[in-house]
C-alpha cells in the first residue's frame, strides 16, 4: 500500500504511540464488575471494610487489616479488591443516609448467592429503623415457614450487613441473638444506636412476653412495632402469644404482621 | 513497550475465549487492546483524563454488548475494529453531550514559543500539536492509519466510511502535516536573530 508516506512522519506518527494509564484496567474490570474497590467506612462499631464495583456493593466486613479483608472476599468472590483512600462521594453519602434510617436506593451487588438468600436479605431490608422481627417472622413472610434455622444461616451470610440489616432480625424466642459482624456485642450496639433497647427486648423475652396489645384499639403487634410503641401504658396490654391475644379479641396488626411469627415461634 | 505480535491471530484466539468464557477472559481483552485504544482516544481528542474515561466508557460498552452475543457471534469478531468502533461512537456521543468540539485541541501557528520542532526535547509533543491541527476526519484517519497501523480496509469498516474517502482523509491529512511542519520551521528559522 503506497501511502507516500516519509520515513520521517512515519515514525513520529508510530512514536505517538502511548501506554494507556497504570490503573485504568482495574478501573475498567471495576467498572463492569469484574474487580472490586474498597475503602473503610468508620461506622458506630468501628472501622469496616466497604467493598463496590459497578454493580453495586459487593462487602461489608470487619477485618483486622487490608490483606485479611482482600484474602476473604477473594476467597468468597474470586475477584481481586484493590484499597481506596476513601468511598465515592455519593455512595458514602447513600450509606450514612440508610445507617440513619432512610430507604434510599443503594444497589448491592450479590451474585454467588441463592434466591433463597436474597429473598431472606431483601426481606430484612423490610424492617424498619429502630424494629426488630423475629427469624421465623421472615421464614413465614417468605413463604418458607419451616426454614427458621435456614433463614437465620442466610442472615449468617449476608455480605452487606447494615446495609441489609440483619442485625433487625432477633431469636425467635425474643433474645437478640447472633451477629455476623463482629458478634453479638456489635449487634446490641447498633440496635441500641437505632433506639431499639436490647436489654429492654431481653426482659420482655425472659418474662415471656412477646406481644403488645392496646385495649382501645384491641390490635396485637410485635414489641418494637411503630404502631405498639404509640400505645400509653395505660392502654398497654401484654400477651404471651398469638393465641392468647386472638382469644382476647385482638387482632394482629397489619404493619409488623405479628401472627406470622406465631406459628413457627 | 508495545510488542506487536500478530494481533490478527491473537484476536481470534481472544474472540475464542470470550465466547466460552467472558467474564473469565475479559481482562485479557483489556489489557490486550488498553493500550492502542487509549493512544487513539488521546492522540484524536487531545486531553489525557477525557481519554482514560472514554476508554473505560467503550470497554464497558464492549462488556454489555458482548454479554448479550451468542458464542458464534463472538467467534467471528474482529475485536480491534469492532471496539475501534465503539471508542470513536462513545467518543462522538460524549462530544455531543458534552458540547465540546473535538477539534479543542487546534494547531495555533506561533501560539508556541519558537523553538526547532524536531531538536526539541519532545519531539512527539510538537507531532502531537501538528496532528491537532488537522480536521476531525483527517485526525482520525491519520492516527488509525500510522499512529495505530489499521489497514485502510479495517478503518473503513470501523468509522463506516468508504476505503477511497479514509485514504483520502489519510493523504490530505498528511499533507497537512508535512504543511504545518515546514510553516514550524520556517517561523523558526525567521525568530532566530542572525
Amino acid at each position: 500500500m503506497n501511502d507516500q508516506i516519509d520515513p520521517t512522519t512515519e515514525s513520529a506518527l508510530a512514536g505517538l504511540r502511548e501506554p494507556a494509564p497504570v490503573g485504568l484496567a482495574h478501573a475498567t474490570l471495576v467498572a463492569v464488575g469484574l474487580a472490586d474497590d474498597y475503602a473503610v467506612l468508620h461506622s458506630p462499631v468501628g472501622p469496616l471494610r466497604v467493598a463496590w464495583n459497578g454493580r453495586g456493593v459487593s462487602a461489608v466486613e470487619e477485618a483486622p487489616d487490608d490483606g485479611v479483608f482482600e484474602a476473604r472476599f477473594y476467597a468468597r468472590t474470586g475477584r481481586v479488591a484493590r484499597r481506596r483512600d476513601a468511598l465515592p462521594a455519593d455512595l458514602a453519602r447513600k450509606i450514612e443516609r440508610r445507617l440513619a434510617g432512610r430507604h434510599n436506593r443503594i444497589d448491592l451487588d450479590l451474585r454467588g448467592s441463592t434466591a433463597f438468600e436474597r429473598a431472606v436479605w431483601m426481606k430484612a431490608l423490610e424492617i424498619p429503623r429502630g424494629e426488630v422481627r423475629p427469624y421465623g417472622w421472615i421464614a413465614r413472610e417468605i413463604g418458607r415457614p419451616k426454614a427458621v434455622r435456614a433463614v437465620g444461616t442466610a442472615l449468617g451470610q449476608n455480605p452487606v450487613p447494615l446495609i441489609v440489616p440483619c442485625h433487625r432480625v432477633v431469636r425467635s424466642d425474643g433474645m437478640i441473638g447472633q451477629y455476623s459482624l463482629g458478634g453479638p456485642r456489635n449487634k446490641r450496639t447498633i440496635l441500641a444506636g437505632e433506639g431499639a433497647d436490647p436489654d429492654e427486648l431481653e426482659t420482655l423475652a425472659r418474662a415471656g412476653i412477646r406481644y403488645f396489645g392496646s385495649d382501645t384499639t384491641h390490635i396485637y403487634c410485635l414489641p418494637t412495632c411503630h404502631d405498639a410503641r404509640r400505645v400509653t401504658e395505660r392502654h398497654l396490654v401484654r400477651f404471651s402469644s398469638a393465641g392468647a391475644a386472638s382469644a382476647a379479641g385482638y387482632r394482629p396488626c397489619k404493619h409488623c404482621r405479628p401472627t406470622v411469627a406465631t406459628a413457627v415461634a | 513497550m508495545m510488542v506487536e505480535l500478530d494481533p490478527a491471530t491473537d484476536d481470534a484466539r481472544l474472540a475464542a475465549r470470550l465466547a466460552s468464557d467472558l467474564d473469565s477472559s475479559f481482562e485479557s481483552l483489556v489489557v490486550a487492546h488498553q493500550d492502542r485504544l487509549f493512544t487513539i482516544a488521546f492522540r484524536t481528542g487531545g486531553d489525557r483524563h477525557d481519554a482514560e474515561e472514554l476508554v473505560q466508557d467503550c470497554f464497558v460498552r464492549a462488556y454489555r454488548a458482548l454479554a448479550t452475543y451468542p458464542p458464534t457471534r463472538i467467534r467471528e469478531l474482529r475485536l480491534r475494529g469492532w471496539l475501534t468502533t465503539i471508542l470513536l461512537n462513545a467518543g462522538r456521543n460524549r462530544a455531543r453531550v458534552k458540547r465540546v468540539p473535538t477539534t479543542e485541541l487546534t494547531f495555533e501557528p506561533g501560539a508556541e514559543p519558537a523553538v526547532d520542532p524536531l531538536t526539541r526535547r519532545d519531539e512527539r509533543e510538537t507531532w502531537a500539536r501538528l496532528l491537532a491541527g488537522l480536521t476531525s476526519a483527517q485526525r482520525t484517519a491519520v492516527v488509525l492509519r500510522h499512529v495505530d497501523g489499521m489497514s485502510y480496509a479495517e478503518i473503513a469498516e470501523a468509522t463506516g466510511r468508504p476505503e477511497g474517502t479514509v485514504k483520502a482523509h489519510v493523504h490530505r491529512g498528511l499533507a497537512a502535516l508535512r504543511t504545518a511542519l515546514l510553516a514550524a520551521e520556517r517561523r523558526e528559522r525567521e525568530e532566530i536573530p542572525a
